[in-house]
């Protein structure tokens, strides 16, 4: 199993990828799909020797919408604040999010998420990495965007990964 | 009336490129400069897409992924460059 | 017709964003505030215009999902490249504010540099 499929999800994304490239789904297109996702696999395991474990997948499926949600609604807000706020009003300030997460993983997809939710953009990782230091557009009060940061996404990615 | 609102789009996307080739030119810090070509990249991965969507074909779609993958590998070098003094370790 | 509406309705969304962007980065007033307003309105905005790209080839063309794959890119890449750029906003010290220190540790990573660099 392991030595055949190193990564069984990378194998699955890299067909979709390939149909998806291709633009088309037919039989030709989904075996060739499936050769390549085979075959990568197999000549790029020395890189990653540990595959991410991901314990519950199907609570990652509504995290994603989680996510696209609070995209949607972040972004007019900030879309208004960048407007229509003048320069001296703003109060940008540096928040610190003390990390529960471990794994790589965990802490890659909870940065990308800070990132991608407007307002928040996650610049740094203390040099242990057990904290994250994150730049805030306009936050009067930091602590309250780090509690909504660890309430919203981080036990929900503690639930999926760990 | 697809056409006027790709007409509309146009216009909007060629005013935000020119915005962010003001900020490319006067940016005071690397990192806004690296930040506009960014910009500029994505601004320019939309201008794709319409011509693609105005003239109904749809061959602009790998010129538009090929855009996209050499904005983000151009931005990481640049701040790499910036970081490190060297690209490659 | 129901159809027109929603493409061009999501046209002229993408276009707002895609402007909010760049105005955004002409308009803020430090490096660090710069970072926040392209990064994000540029990948809604690009969203927004894929998304009408890909109504418009299901109602009048073949249809094709091509659309999505540049969107996951940009959705996949649009954190790291950010994440860069203020690591090189960091290393400049370009910032407006200091840094605070961190809970465990006395340095963030970027500002870990050895005392010397062979080059």
């Amino acid at each position: 199993m392991s030595r055949i499929l190193p990564h069984p999800f990378l194998t699955l994304l890299l067909i979709v990828v390939w149909c998806l490239l291709i633009n088309s789904l037919s039989l030709g297109t989904v075996v060739f799909g499936t050769i390549a996702g085979l075959l990568i696999p197999i000549a790029t395991a020395a890189y990653w020797p540990h595959a991410p474990r991901i314990v519950r997948p199907f609570r990652l499926v509504f995290y994603f919408f989680v996510v696209v949600w609070e995209i949607l609604k972040a972004n007019m807000t900030v879309a208004m604040i960048v407007l229509f706020k003048p320069n001296r009003e703003m109060k940008s300030s540096w928040v610190t999010v003390p990390l529960d997460l471990k794994t790589p993983e965990a802490i890659t997809v909870l940065a990308g998420t800070i990132t991608l939710t407007p307002g928040t953009v996650s610049a740094d990782l203390s040099d242990d990495g057990y904290s994250l230091l994150v730049h805030a557009l306009d936050a009067p009060h930091p602590d309250e965007v780090r509690d909504e940061i660890k309430t919203r996404f981080e036990r929900r990615l503690k639930d999926i990964f760990e | 009336m697809i056409d006027i609102a790709i007409h509309i789009t146009f216009v909007a996307v060629g005013i935000s490129q020119l915005l962010a080739m003001v900020r490319l030119l006067r940016g005071p810090h690397v990192g806004d400069r690296i930040l506009a070509l960014d910009t500029m990249v994505i601004n320019a991965i939309a201008l794709i897409v319409l011509l693609g969507m105005y003239w109904g074909t749809e061959i602009y779609f790998e010129s538009a992924m090929i855009f996209a993958m050499l904005g983000f590998v151009s931005t990481v070098a640049l701040a790499r460059f910036v970081l490190r003094g060297d690209i490659i370790e | 017709m129901i159809v027109d509406l929603l493409i061009a309705a999501w046209l002229i969304i993408g276009a707002f964003f895609l402007v909010v962007g760049s105005v955004g980065l002409l308009k803020l007033d430090s490096p660090m505030k710069r970072l926040h307003a392209p990064t994000k309105a540029s990948t809604l905005g690009v969203g927004a215009l894929l998304l009408a790209s890909m109504i418009n080839a299901f109602a009048y063309h073949d249809g094709s999902l091509h659309e999505v794959l540049i969107m996951a890119f940009l959705f996949v890449t649009a954190p790291i490249s950010a994440h860069l750029i203020a690591k090189v906003n960091i290393h400049h010290e370009a910032t407006d504010q200091p840094l605070p220190t961190p809970p465990n540790d006395d340095v963030w990573a970027t500002q870990d540099r050895p005392a010397d660099r062979s080059l």
